[in-house]
């Protein structure tokens, strides 16, 4: 074990692991946070807080995460590249694993341009696998990036990254995945998967250089809540892939079904994914939907969460 | 070359109009071939200011003079015998021949007439692109020749983002990913494989980082 994250027990334990995220609030409201925690609670081994998504400004992922950790959860803190440069961003490390975060996910961002803060500097001092590397540094090498060695205990962060099996270039996308390990991340959380056929090709790659063995990959599941939803992460949303027979089965039934219908095609999701060899666990992205994770994981044969 | 677009009529009046005789000078060089401020948008500003000043009642008296280059010091003492006749001096050069101007003539009004955009190459007739942030420290032979600091959006030194689709950037159509780029020629050259190599996190003290930057070639300087 590197770390003392609860998430890499679970996974270490051989376990599925569950993940969930929790946006914070656009404003000073810690309650926000807790009740959005309390209905993740019992059913995840770690939730996300997301760090201004989509380039709005919200409540830092660093205090929500404190926040959460407050309520029992174990937080997973993301961090992107865009708004800070290094030193900021290891300093918010360090910070996050004085006060008990002990994992955490790294990003390049949103771009600026689709926030409400499009006239704003995008810093990307570092990019997302030079941010990897400088945590993995940091934690194994006791050192910071310039090359200083850091003071007390190392930040013993259990380290994720992103992976998009579904932009392009696609062949790239194994290569790119092949990267971020080497860089040192020991868990991948990958876009939400409605493309599972896409996913599955996306998988064999991963398989075939023996990736699989040397990260744990966590499959992103969205429920849609309506047919809109669907295709405005078919049109709209950069890097999804929703086929268009998800968005046809959304619409085939009445507004009022279409949340249960959203629900369904999310477990059916999870129950093909569990039969992917190299599937480690699940990243369950109900967004401002929260209090429909226990269903979904009770549903999918998740439940209950083992104490490891 | 450095690229540069004229700036809005209403906002050059804004500059000129506290005074009676200004030199309006162009630079023969990058904002020639951008066609931003070479000599003959020194004439069409020309004639646009006169007739604005007309129209407001008033008058100008504009000299119009372009410079081999308005960088180098050597050209901008040209301007000596004829800069006292001018109450205030509008530069169409980049902001590196602005600032020529205002250090050379200290006591002298000098106003751009342009807005310095970037540091670009032309795709086509008309159409110039951003190609080179002056990072200080050339990574195109690792890139296949494409620059993903001047050309992704988010200056990603290790392959695309999530938001790259059909060969385009997540912030617009008209955007072309520059990992796309860079991964297609790496296949043309047969050098896929460098791409699993990590490109460490950048020393930007060579990009600006460590303040403003200077060369001294001591078999040159004086």
């Amino acid at each position: 074990m590197k770390t003392e994250s609860n998430l890499e027990k679970v996974l270490a334990a051989g376990h599925l692991a569950v993940t969930s995220e929790c946006g914070p609030p656009r404003g000073a409201i810690p309650e926000e946070v807790v009740t959005k925690s309390k209905h993740l609670e019992g059913f995840v081994d770690a939730v996300n807080i997301t760090d201004n998504q989509t380039a709005m400004v919200r409540m830092s992922s660093f205090a929500a995460s404190v926040i959460t950790r407050q309520q029992g959860l174990h937080p997973l803190l993301q961090m992107v590249t865009r708004d800070r440069n290094r030193l900021a961003m290891q300093a918010d490390i360090i910070g996050a694993y004085s006060l008990g975060i002990d994992t955490m996910l790294c990003l390049s961002g949103d771009h600026t341009k689709f926030g409400d803060h499009p006239m704003a500097a995008n810093v990307h001092d570092i990019d997302s696998i030079q941010l990897v590397q400088m945590v993995r540094d940091m934690r194994d090498e006791g050192r910071f990036q310039g090359g200083a060695e850091m003071k007390g205990p190392p930040p013993k962060m259990f380290i994720g990254a992103a992976a998009n099996p579904f932009a392009d270039p696609f062949e790239l996308r194994v290569m790119r995945l092949a990267k971020k390990i080497k860089a040192g991340a020991d868990f991948i959380q990958t876009q939400c998967i409605f493309n599972i056929d896409k996913f599955e090709k996306w998988m064999e790659g991963v398989r075939a250089r023996g990736l699989h063995e040397q990260c744990y990959i966590l499959a992103g599941v969205t429920p849609i809540k309506s047919v809109g939803a669907a295709r405005y992460m078919k049109n709209r949303v950069p890097g999804m892939d929703v086929p268009q027979e998800i968005v046809d089965r959304m619409a085939a039934v009445p507004k009022e079904k279409q949340p249960d219908e959203g629900v369904d095609i999310c477990v059916e999701t999870i129950e093909r994914l569990k039969n992917v060899e190299g599937v480690a666990g699940f990243h369950i992205m109900a967004i401002e939907w929260e209090e429909k994770v226990g269903e979904i994981v009770k549903r999918a044969g998740l439940y209950p969460r083992p104490q490891v | 070359m450095i690229t540069a677009e004229r700036k809005p009529l209403e906002e050059l009046i804004e500059y000129v109009k506290p005074y009676k005789r200004i030199l309006l000078l162009g630079c023969n060089e990058c904002v020639t071939v951008c066609a931003a401020g070479g000599r003959k948008e020194v004439g069409l500003l020309a004639s646009g200011l006169h007739m604005a000043m007309l129209k407001a009642g008033s008058s100008i008296e504009i000299r119009e003079h372009t410079l081999e280059r308005q960088c180098d010091p050597e050209y901008v003492e040209e301007l000596v015998p004829m800069i006292d006749q001018a109450e205030a001096v509008m530069s169409m050069a980049c902001g590196c021949g602005v600032q020529q101007l205002a250090m050379r003539f200290k006591d002298k009004p000098v106003f751009p007439a342009v807005n310095t955009k970037f540091m670009g190459a032309s795709e086509r007739q008309g159409v110039w692109a951003e190609r080179c942030q002056g990072c200080g420290n050339c990574m195109l032979g690792e890139t296949g020749g494409i620059c993903p600091i001047a050309r992704c959006a988010k200056q990603l030194m290790n392959g695309p983002c999530g938001g790259s689709a059909n060969g385009r950037c997540e912030i617009g159509e008209d955007v072309d990913c520059a990992w796309q780029l860079i991964w297609d020629r790496l296949k043309a050259l047969g050098r896929e494989e460098s791409f699993v190599e990590i490109t460490p996190a950048k020393d930007w003290r060579a990009g600006g980082g460590s303040g403003p930057r200077k060369i001294i070639r001591e078999d040159l300087a004086e």
